[in-house]
């Protein structure tokens, strides 16, 4: 058990019969995680001042007028929130993830029968006295419980096919209610599941073949077709040429050549004749944002141009120019890394970077050392999530990812993102927090 | 070990790869690749500052007493100020070729791309001549603003001026939001007020390429702010008596403050020598500052409220004998012989009752009347006695507004000095002073000290029997005109109203036949309550103060007048605010021989006793 140097002091003296270390959850809490949560809400939190701030018209930074001073309401909600998490019998998660998960999916459709179009979207639920609330957030928790549960009862490597039919259900149907609701961006995250299914035991073909196949579609958008066909061509060569098994199956890489040049064809054809126009420019915008650059490139374009005039060290603390007025739009939800990036530089992005790689590889470190099946999944499960909001939201802004609508984790501004990954990570704390409790591996 | 566990790694490398793909990505944009920067110069905005009218200052019958009047700065860019005729440029500004070097350094080491003020508050008239001339000078520009302006010549202690934010001002919180070069009030009204006059800031959002050059509103205006002018105010001043007030005290050195007692509305306060507020606007302003900072009689001293150091004098008498008829030590008709070998007196019948004892300011009475506050025998040992008195008459005195700030609407007032038993403690021991040591305070000597605010304001109480308004110079802010609640709050003294009525009663008798027939105003039926005193200071001749409130049945104005060095309060002070009440409440001056004997200044020959 490595849980430091005072635990194995005390497991050395304490009979084995009083193993238990305290009884109380925040005494077994990881606390290091709820550091790296904290450090992060409150540079977001600054940076969302940063966003709004304009030296000709000063407005202190807990003001309700602007978003500063509301998202620290959200951000003292979200504390009232991991303490119910933490206090509440921790049990419950595991023994109530299918009802939790069916409440959501009825929230889900629920909202989309009455949800008001807010810009498109039928996503939003309202409250009354101002508050909305965004069902599809609480989906990723509550897909994660289920997803979870499901795989401790069966494990992946000893499923059927009905089986898998079931846990694929399980995953995507809140991610096709989620697209019915016009929020594609939130239900691409759902498909991050997929790291947590190959942790459990899923072939790592699929992996292989779903980043080759991700890979070869970026690739076809970027590269001219031809030069992309004689490139694979190529690898495809020297792979033969240096394993000889490979040449034995001559006949079967012919086919998937063929394959990757319907492939190729087919990509082509369904951004742009199958996708929407507002997806295909989101795609274009990555290909080529300069082609337009006050059209559908001007997202991606402003955003390079407000990282990249941040330098080596940043501008300064409310010293940037271009992050404000909305040059980047959406700056202080989808693309508040812009901010960072601007006053900050690449020291402030990098150390930003390395806090969520730190947060992630601290969960998985949280996953493996979890006794039950399903606390570990649940693990995977959130750093999945986390990944893919990573990638995609900062990947985006640096022209790297295509521009999917979606937050920061803990760092944008927005109380539903905000309580939605507070939810998914306190969950797996108070999971953490009572290890000690459960006996069976 | 789970051979499933070791895809743990493959994940944890996944991520790592991904964070290193970000930060070498990252690092190209950021560091390597210099045309985002480039690009980023492009789409700079330019903020244009849209100036707020600073708010108007009425006087209680609605004349302007400020106003804004149009100026012009003379802004200059360093970087686009290219082969510039200094010498030219000079002759025009009418400054010295050393001068304008030392402006462009100034500039130059303020900002290479910003805007600052090269000239400020150019007239109308160089305006017209300078902007003809402008287009040979690159990266000079004119920049119109507003600054303050005066229709009058008064009141400027009160009014107080604006000027540009000090690097001091800039650089603390409570300012966030000043710029450098913006004008904020610097002393009165105007700095006391300033979030009011002020407004609000207007910006404009401009997009401009590398070169400055124009192009458009950015996002059609969307983040456009308007200005919005600041709250124009009514001040409870009135201009004619103001004015009239520094007519009578020009020339002399004092203070004339004048109340309306049941609002504490100040009708007039003039701090003399006095200055023209105009001084302070235009492009002389900093070196018409210098002067009067350093004249030798301290014309920029804010007498009113801060010549606080001065003994009140005689008319102490009143609060000690309204303090000894509360604690019953006394009442309206005990006598005292006057016995001139207790404290030295002047001729006058003897003894006298307290009315009387007013009337003739009657030392010995007092010095006994005190004696009777002060040791009331409540203990046995004189020394712990007059400690124990003392300590209660200061409670008694502090309710009058004495030995504390009033709250007087602008910055700067003083609390002044009322005798303690800790200072006297500190002075010459515990248990070693008594009576014999403090009898000076009781005719308003010694260790005291009251500005003429205060003074005025006591008056103010003396007419309202026992209460006073903070006085304050500000009646209303903004369009309803609606008051400032805060201004008109009410503060009882410790002494009951029935107890004035002796008080009220003598002080009429002063003016009527007594030390201040200077101000009486009988010939036109106002019945005038006063009292003359005489402040003892090592510098020179005595001070001089009257104070006085009328009419005496329903009274409309309490005023206090101190003429330093001005001997006498009834041949100096006294005429001077029989004047100004008639002034107020007539507003026709019939006593044209006071006036003219003011005017001459006749009583500074009068020969002292």
């Amino acid at each position: 058990m490595p849980t430091g140097g005072q635990g194995l002091l005390k497991e050395r003296v304490v009979q084995p019969s009083s193993r238990r270390q305290t009884t109380s959850v925040f005494g077994n809490l990881d606390w290091f995680t709820v550091l790296i949560y904290f450090v992060l809400v409150a540079l977001g939190w600054m940076n969302i001042y940063a966003v709004v701030y304009s030296p000709d018209n000063v407005v202190n930074i807990f003001s309700f007028d602007i978003n500063s001073g509301r998202q620290l309401t959200f951000i003292a909600t979200g504390v009232i929130l991991m303490i119910v998490l933490l206090v509440v019998d921790y049990k419950v998660y595991e023994h109530l993830a299918f009802p939790i998960y069916g409440g959501i999916i009825l929230l889900l459709l629920f909202t989309l029968a009455v949800a008001n179009p807010v810009a498109g979207s039928r996503s939003w639920l309202d409250l009354g006295g101002g508050f909305r609330l965004q069902p599809a957030e609480l989906a990723k928790f509550a897909t994660a419980l289920a997803i979870s549960k499901y795989l401790s009862q069966v494990s992946l490597r000893q499923q059927k096919m009905k089986d898998q039919m079931i846990l694929a259900a399980i995953t995507f149907l809140p991610a096709v209610i989620i697209i019915l609701q016009n929020e594609t961006g939130s239900a691409l995250v759902f498909g991050a599941f997929i790291l947590a299914f190959f942790r459990e035991g899923m072939s790592p073909l699929i992996l292989i073949i779903g980043g080759s196949a991700a890979a070869i579609f970026i690739l076809t958008l970027l590269v001219p077709k031809l030069y992309l066909l004689i490139g694979i061509a190529a690898l495809m060569g020297l792979a033969m040429f240096l394993d000889y098994r490979l040449m034995r199956r001559f006949k079967t890489m012919i086919a998937l050549f063929v394959l990757v040049i319907g492939m190729v064809f087919s990509v082509d054809y369904f951004v742009n004749d199958v996708l929407q126009p507002h997806q295909q420019n989101r795609i274009k915008a990555l290909i080529n944002p300069e082609a337009d650059p006050l059209g559908y490139g001007w997202n991606v374009t402003q955003s390079k141009i407000a990282i990249g005039s941040g330098g080596f060290w940043g501008k300064g603390f409310l010293e940037g120019t271009q992050t404000k007025f909305d040059f980047v739009p959406e700056q202080s939800t989808d693309f508040i890394f812009c901010t960072i990036g601007e006053e900050h530089g690449w020291v402030g992005s990098t150390i930003l970077i390395a806090l969520f790689l730190l947060l992630m590889m601290r969960i998985v470190y949280i996953a493996e050392r979890q006794k039950s099946v399903f606390g570990r999944t649940y693990g995977y499960c959130v750093v999945s999530v986390i990944f893919f909001h990573f990638v995609i939201n900062v990947g985006m802004t640096i022209g790297l990812a295509p521009v999917v609508g979606i937050p920061l984790p803990f760092f944008s501004y927005g109380g539903s993102s905000l309580w939605s990954f507070t939810i998914l990570l306190f969950i797996l704390l108070a999971i953490d927090a009572n290890r000690n409790r459960e006996l069976v591996r | 070990m789970n051979y499933l566990e070791n895809r743990k790694y493959v994940i944890q490398a996944i991520f790592l790869a991904v964070g290193i793909v970000y930060a070498l990505r990252l690092f190209y944009i950021q560091v390597v690749d210099s045309s985002y920067k480039q690009a980023a110069e492009t789409n700079a905005i330019k903020t244009v500052i849209q100036y707020p009218f600073r708010g108007l200052i009425y006087d209680r019958n609605g004349d302007l007493l400020v106003q804004n009047t149009p100026v012009y700065d003379l802004m200059i860019v360093p970087k686009e100020a290219r082969n510039i005729d200094t010498l030219r440029l000079a002759s025009m500004l009418d400054i010295t070729m050393e001068d304008a070097r030392e402006r462009f350094k100034k500039a130059r080491a303020y900002s290479w791309v910003k805007p600052s003020i090269f000239q400020q508050m150019l007239s109308t008239e160089d305006f017209a001549h300078i902007q003809d001339n402008l287009i040979d000078f690159p990266g000079f520009y004119i920049n119109a603003r507003t600054a303050r302006g005066y229709p009058h010549q008064s009141l400027g202690h009160a009014l107080g001026y604006i000027a540009e934010i000090s690097p001091k001002q800039l650089e603390d919180s409570t300012y966030a939001g000043y710029r450098p070069g913006d004008y904020i009030g610097k002393a009165g009204i105007e700095m006391a007020y300033e979030k009011y006059l002020m407004g609000k800031r207007g910006v404009k959002y401009k997009m401009v390429n590398v070169r400055g050059i124009d192009k458009g509103s950015f996002k059609d205006g969307a983040y456009d702010t308007l200005s919005v002018a600041g709250q124009n105010m009514v001040s409870t001043i009135d201009l004619d008596l103001q004015a009239y007030g520094e007519h009578l005290m020009n020339g002399a050195k004092g203070s004339i403050v004048a109340i309306e007692p049941k609002t504490g509305e100040i009708l007039a306060y003039i701090s003399a020598p006095f200055y023209d507020p105009n001084l302070f606007t235009g492009k002389d302003y900093g070196k018409n500052y210098m002067t009067l900072l350093q004249d030798p009689d301290k014309t920029m001293f804010n007498r009113p409220i801060m010549a606080d150091r001065n003994p009140p004098g005689s008319i102490f008498k009143l609060t000690q004998a309204l303090i000894a008829l509360e604690d019953g030590v006394i009442n309206p008709n005990t006598t005292y012989a006057c016995n001139k070998s207790l404290v030295n007196c002047h001729p006058h019948p003897s003894p006298l009752d307290l009315r009387g004892a007013v009337q003739h300011s009657c030392n010995p009475w007092f010095f006994q009347a005190y004696k009777a506050l002060i040791n009331q025998g409540k203990s046995k040992n004189t020394f712990t006695d007059t400690s124990l008195g003392l300590k209660d008459w200061r409670e008694h005195v502090l309710t009058f507004g004495f030995g504390k700030k009033l709250g007087i609407d602008i910055p700067g007032e003083k609390s002044g000095i009322i005798a303690s038993t800790d200072l006297y403690d500190r002075v010459y021991g515990k248990n070693r002073w008594k009576y014999s040591t403090i009898y000076s305070l009781s005719i308003g000597q010694g260790e005291l000290g009251v500005t003429p605010l205060q003074m005025a304001n006591f008056m103010a109480i003396v007419a309202n029997k026992g209460y006073y308004v903070t006085p304050h110079l500000i009646r209303s802010i903004g369009e309803d005109g609606k008051p400032l609640a805060e201004n008109y709050e009410r503060h009882y003294t410790s002494v009951k109203p029935q107890h004035f009525d002796p008080i009220i009663e003598g002080m009429a008798e002063v003016v009527r036949a007594g030390t201040a027939r200077r101000a009486n105003l009988s010939k036109v039926g106002i019945t005038v309550c006063g009292k003359t005193g005489t402040a003892q200071n090592p510098q020179g001749p005595d001070h001089a103060v009257f104070v006085a409130f009328a009419p005496m049945e329903d009274p409309k104005i309490a005023i206090a007048v101190y003429v330093e060095h001005g001997k006498w309060g009834g041949q100096s002070a006294a005429p001077i605010a029989g004047l100004m009440i008639e002034k107020y409440l007539t507003d026709t001056v019939t006593i044209k021989e006071q006036e003219k004997w003011v005017l001459s200044r006749e009583y500074l020959n009068i020969k002292s006793k």
